[in-house]
């Protein structure tokens, strides 16, 4: 049986821990030597998923005894106590290395927890490694980071997506049941979207920042991917909430998601707004019919289903690069090889130390990045580029309030492709941000989205949908998505459903042929209930 | 816009970047294209439209400044690609 815990959704697996069939280090052990045994492949070889920087199998097997210790005694802590988990490699973690995928933090140790890790630790995770990723999650294939491309476990001749490729690839791979990701401008949703597993990019401001490395400071949001969107629910409850560190963080209390949860959230009577300017051109087909299935879905459910206008949508992109460019210029200026991270031996005075070490510290993507942020805040070219954004960036938010006047949310797909190969976009930087028109504009708005599957494309490869709510309506989304999942399957090879009442019901992968033909259909519909 | 070899060497300095030959020329295209493509902004007319910097609507916030950390001196300095002592070692910045 222990191999199927990799299957398992994590609250399944904390219920089989609290019931005692299975003990922490048991469970831990299980993940743990699956994502040794990749880790142990040689890099050349095309299987090796490469999800982690770095596996902590010690520290991990030690954080599970202590955490059953505890359970033992007769300590709640919460659903996910004793579940083993992975940490995007972004996110600090007391002495543990933090590399942010760049070589500039190779030897970098945290010398502290981030308010996330923090939380989690808290309420019993055990950690078992931290994830590949883009460098400084600027990216959109996880092609960019120092430690090796990460491969998608549904093919691996193409990209996890990015930049939480490895955190993504993990949940798909069956490494760990559930991650953390950050999203700047797609980095949760895109890769949930590539690998089929489920993400959320919360509300600006309701999961604290504290030690997750800057790259944007007014888009990035630290969010949850697992196998179910309600692990996403439990999960996000666990991290979110009020932080004095974080001056940004402006919500009250945790997210109450226990409706969502429980299945209570009613589809019926739901206004669903579906966005006519993102099903228009450079949408591939196959994306199209898989998200005009689910929106056909939410209708079986009693959703009323609507197209409208967000004719704003072309200018997101161009927004987006000169926000997030202008704001990464500013925080990657921290990285000047004096009190941490790389300092180049080839410098002969301060000022040389300085430029030298950079320049052999940041990869290419980066660079070009801190360039792009360089000249839109220089004199000269400040208006016209940087306040220009931002004028527009209020037009944009402006549309999505007038739609969220109407509908409780939208509807739309995450990526305009299932994933590419690796290596097809690596010389062409402007199609790479590209593809991410779908997703950007939900971090200049500070809203909530949730990825989720919703059936596969060219190549029997996963196709995502996202739901994108006004501020603070996570728990709405992720009832919605929960009661679609619950009804249509999570589109994981195994569907496993926790009901509120705790029993755990398991579904073999039931139907499968007719998801591989690229017709755009849902993959796993669960036996029977659809 | 056109980007040229001087704004290039302008934009890496302001950027603390030693770039090669090479790393100058792609970039040139590269931020040309990107630069080319985000110019589509003017395409809008955003006279009198205010500046949105930051999604959430709070102003400050603030709190009393009270110091909770301890001494993490050997933490914080744990890191520190070379020290002296209980200094983080650098080059000389003045001259004698």
């Amino acid at each position: 049986m222990n191999d199927d815990l990799r299957k398992l959704s994590a609250l399944d697996i904390g219920n089989l821990i609290r019931g005692r069939e299975v003990s922490s280090p048991e469970a831990t052990r299980v993940f743990l030597d699956a994502a040794l045994a990749d880790a142990a492949k040689d890099a050349s070889d095309e299987t090796k998923i490469n999800a982690f920087v770095s596996i902590d199998e010690e520290g991990a097997m030690r954080r599970a005894a202590e955490i059953q210790r505890l359970i033992d005694a007769g300590e709640g802590l919460s659903p996910f106590a004793g579940v083993p988990m992975a940490m995007k490699d972004l996110i600090c973690m007391k002495g543990s290395a933090t590399t942010a995928g760049s070589k500039m933090l190779e030897n970098f140790r945290s010398p502290y927890d981030a308010t996330v890790t923090e939380k989690l630790l808290g309420a019993g995770a055990v950690v078992i490694g931290k994830t590949n990723m883009d460098e400084f999650a600027m990216g959109s294939s996880n092609e960019t980071s120092y430690y090796g491309v990460c491969r998608n476990p549904a093919d691996t001749s193409r990209v996890p997506g990015g930049s939480s490729g490895g955190s993504a690839a993990a949940v798909a791979a069956g490494f760990a049941p559930y991650a953390t990701g950050s999203d700047t401008g797609g980095s949760i949703r895109q890769p949930c979207s590539f690998c089929g597993v489920t993400g959320v990019k919360p509300t600006y401001g309701s999961v604290s920042r504290y030690g997750l490395m800057a790259f944007a400071s007014s888009l990035d949001q630290i969010g949850p991917m697992a196998r179910t969107a309600r692990d996403c629910a439990v999960a996000l409850s666990l991290m979110s909430g009020p932080d004095a560190r974080d001056s940004t963080s402006v919500i009250d209390a945790p997210f109450d998601v226990c409706k969502a949860i429980r299945g209570e959230h009613d589809i019926k009577g739901m206004k669903i707004g579906l966005p006519r300017n993102y099903f228009a051109e450079g949408l591939a087909e196959d994306v199209a019919l898989a998200v005009r299935g689910a929106a056909a879905s939410f209708e079986k459910l009693g959703a009323e289903v609507e197209e409208f206008d967000l004719p704003l949508i072309e200018y997101a992109v161009p927004v987006y690069l000169i926000v997030a460019c202008a704001e990464a210029s500013s925080n990657l200026s921290r990285y000047d090889g004096v009190k941490y991270g790389y300092r180049s031996p080839n410098a002969s005075d301060i000022h040389g130390e300085y430029y030298v070490t950079r320049s052999e510290g940041f990869g290419t993507e980066v660079k070009r990045r801190i360039m792009l942020g360089s000249f839109v805040l220089s004199s000269g070219h400040f208006d016209a580029y940087y306040k220009k954004a931002l004028r527009v960036r209020g037009l944009i938010k402006d549309e999505f309030d007038k739609a969220f006047d109407k509908y409780d949310f939208i509807l739309s797909p995450v990526c305009p492709k299932v994933a590419f190969h690796i290596g097809a976009q690596v010389d062409d930087p402007l199609a790479m941000y590209l593809g991410d028109i779908y997703t950007v504009s939900v971090n200049l708005i500070g809203a909530p989205s949730v990825a989720l599957p919703c059936g596969t494309g060219e190549g029997g490869m996963p196709v995502g949908m996202q739901l994108i709510g006004p501020g603070f309506s996570d728990p709405l989304l992720l009832g919605a998505a929960i009661r679609y999942q619950d009804e249509y399957g999570t589109g994981t090879e195994t569907a496993s459903v926790t009901k509120g009442d705790g029993t755990i019901l398991s579904h073999e992968k039931t139907e499968d042929g007719e998801g591989q033909k690229g017709d755009g259909s849902f993959p796993s519909r669960e036996g029977g209930r659809s | 816009m056109k980007i040229d070899d001087d704004l290039i060497e302008y934009l890496a300095e302001l950027s603390r970047l030693e770039l090669s030959a090479e790393e100058r020329g792609a970039l040139a295209g590269d931020l040309t294209d990107i630069l080319g493509y985000v110019e589509r902004l003017n395409e809008l007319d955003t006279e009198g439209a205010p500046e949105l910097t930051h999604s959430s609507r709070t102003v400050n916030k603030f709190r009393d400044d009270i110091v909770t950390n301890g001494d993490r001196r050997e933490e914080m300095l744990a890191n520190a690609p070379e020290r002296k002592g209980d200094y983080f070692k650098v080059f000389k910045t003045v001259e004698e």
